[in-house]
């Protein structure tokens, strides 16, 4: 017996982005740093800027709210204007 | 709920469009069985005068062919005492002289063969409205399982499942679970996450069906993912937390009789169809039109068998107090839904207290374990008190309000044997915290103490809950939208 069911899913197919340009030096570009607020990510956050204005790059500092909900959307749109790149750092 | 199938007369009917070389081809066949008075008649799709005969009935809005599941044009059936019992599928004239019972069928030179066109019944831009006006007022995807395929392993392929089997929503389930609320199906209740989906009460009954909910059922499980979904609740943080939590709910008001759900023996177990299924169904509408399965976003380290859904009611009619809705400001007579951020229940004994002060201290020592004993304040906790527990509080004379500040009070802690290091252990406060004192539940609030539990057992039960507050999740009460 043939059997017909309705679809549970949201029946949504993800659309297909191309990845934003690689940067390909940190001479000069803008690094943006995403702490994401759990505990000791300031500390992992502040090690790798100093690693990266070593070698050059200006270093701008982001904080989520909170781990536990994306990041609000004006502040991704900050990053993305402002940023050539981004790291967004989960430490415990 | 949709129109009935419109009744056709017994004989041969056809269905055909101009716009199909095949139904061209075919006219004077048509032609020759109208002569013949073997066809009863011809359905055109979009053309009234195509072909040209007294037999060909304008079926241009598509409701015939679209009730009748037509795909194909030419497409001929056979109908007995108005139900049909045979089809065949585009121009065969071979089949059709079996199918007609006739030796002589079509000009001599006509091709013989001639797969047809698309019937515009289907035509994807009209199935929108087709389905509307005249199916089962459903836009769901339907999906058609192979006559080979066993329909319970292919949901389980299909990744519907979260592991347990699943009923199949056939649109016929799919209709009767509708028939437990009063909204429409295509009312977006929320935005589910983690993929941010508008979520419909057409969605929802069905993963209700596959749950294995009751139609009276749904208006709770509607609610329920209300409630998730809002910021507050913060469904997306408890999917993608490494933590073992999920949404714990409980239901209070005269909807918990009228569906019979379970508050007394053995309540948080299983055994229940409306316990059990109404939080699976919460979950597996998060997972499969929200996209949160474990694993993906669902990032818990261990999990919690309450992540199948946990969900039971509160026994107002045995507890010496209102109920938890009632503290919250909504009368007996209002039905409600709470939700609240937890991992699966955890059992306090204590059968030697008599008083209700050494009990409440008892309590309090049983709930300083959730999470970590050395981690206070950013938990809150629901506590199921059993009967023979409530009895020693009740005989007492104490209020609820008096139970709930005496186990917060004897819940507080030197924060000397808290700081991180105290007690050879790292995990706790920063010393910041030291040479103070700090309950391990928040006043006003870090406590939900519910009535509930089969009547033997000198038991109460907690649940550890999670990030209490905006950075976290903020438990919720709502009233049930029948």
């Amino acid at each position: 017996m043939t059997t017909s069911i309705l679809d549970p899913t949201n029946e949504q197919a993800p659309e297909h982005r191309e990845r934003a340009q690689r940067i390909s030096s940190l001479q000069g570009a803008t690094i943006g740093l995403l702490d994401i607020s759990k505990p000791r990510g300031d500390v992992f956050l502040d090690t790798v800027q100093s690693l990266l204005e070593k070698k050059g790059a200006i270093v701008l500092r982001y904080v989520k709210p909170t781990f536990t909900k994306p990041a609000p959307v004006d502040l991704r749109h900050e990053i993305s204007t402002t940023c050539d790149a981004v790291i967004e750092a989960l430490a415990d | 709920m949709g129109n009935s199938r419109p009744k056709l007369a017994d004989g041969f009917v056809v269905f055909v469009k101009r716009d199909c070389p095949t139904c061209e081809l075919i006219v004077p066949v048509l032609e020759q069985l109208y002569e013949s008075k073997i066809l009863r008649t011809i359905f055109t799709q979009d053309d009234t005068s195509f072909p040209k005969l007294p037999i060909t009935s304008d079926d241009t809005s598509l409701e015939v062919s679209f009730s009748h599941r037509i795909e194909t044009v030419p497409t001929l059936l056979k109908i007995q005492d108005g139900i049909e019992v045979d089809r065949t599928v585009g121009w065969s004239q071979d089949t059709w002289k079996a199918f007609l019972n006739i030796e002589d069928l079509g000009p001599e030179n006509i091709r013989s063969y001639s797969p047809g066109c698309g019937s515009l019944s289907v035509d994807p831009d009209l199935q929108g409205m087709l389905q509307k006006k005249y199916g089962s007022g459903l836009v769901s995807r339907e999906v058609t399982f192979a006559s080979a395929e066993d329909e319970f392993e292919a949901m389980y392929d299909r990744g519907w499942s979260d592991g347990l089997p699943l009923i199949p929503p056939t649109i016929e389930r799919v209709q009767a679970m509708l028939e437990g609320t009063k909204r429409k199906p295509d009312e977006i209740i929320t935005i589910v996450p983690p993929d941010l989906v508008d979520l419909t009460v057409e969605k929802v009954a069905i993963n209700s069906v596959m749950a294995g909910c009751k139609p009276e059922y749904l208006p709770v499980v509607i609610t329920a993912l209300e409630t998730a979904c809002g910021d507050e609740f913060n469904m997306h943080g408890l999917l993608a937390t490494t933590m073992p939590v999920g949404p714990v709910i409980f239901v209070n008001g005269p909807i918990r009789k009228s569906i019979n759900m379970n508050s007394g023996m053995n309540l948080l177990g299983q055994g229940n169809r409306a316990n059990s299924t109404i939080g699976r169904a919460v979950q597996l509408t998060i997972r499969n039109v929200g996209g949160g399965r474990p694993g993906e976003v669902d990032r818990a380290t261990h999990g919690s068998p309450a992540k199948y859904g946990l969900c039971f009611a509160e026994d107002e009619e045995g507890s010496p107090w209102q109920s938890y809705a009632q503290d919250q400001g909504f009368s007996s007579e209002q039905n409600t839904v709470t939700l609240f951020p937890g991992e699966g229940p955890r059992m306090i004994v204590d059968q030697l207290s008599r008083s209700p002060n050494e009990l409440a201290r008892s309590l309090a020592m049983g709930i300083i374990g959730n999470v970590h004993p050395k981690l206070v304040m950013g938990f809150d906790a629901i506590l199921i008190i059993g009967p023979e527990h409530a009895s020693r509080f009740a005989e007492a004379g104490w209020t609820k309000e008096q139970v709930n500040e005496a186990i917060i009070n004897h819940s507080i802690r030197e924060t000397d044997e808290l700081i991180r290091g105290a007690d050879g252990i790292s995990e706790g406060l920063p010393e910041a915290f030291a040479g103070s004192t700090l309950p391990k539940l928040r006043p006003n609030g870090g406590l939900i103490i519910l009535y509930g539990g089969g009547a033997a057992g000198l038991f109460s039960a907690t649940i550890g809950g999670w990030l209490s507050g905006d950075k976290g999740s903020i438990y919720q009460t709502r009233e049930i939208t029948l």
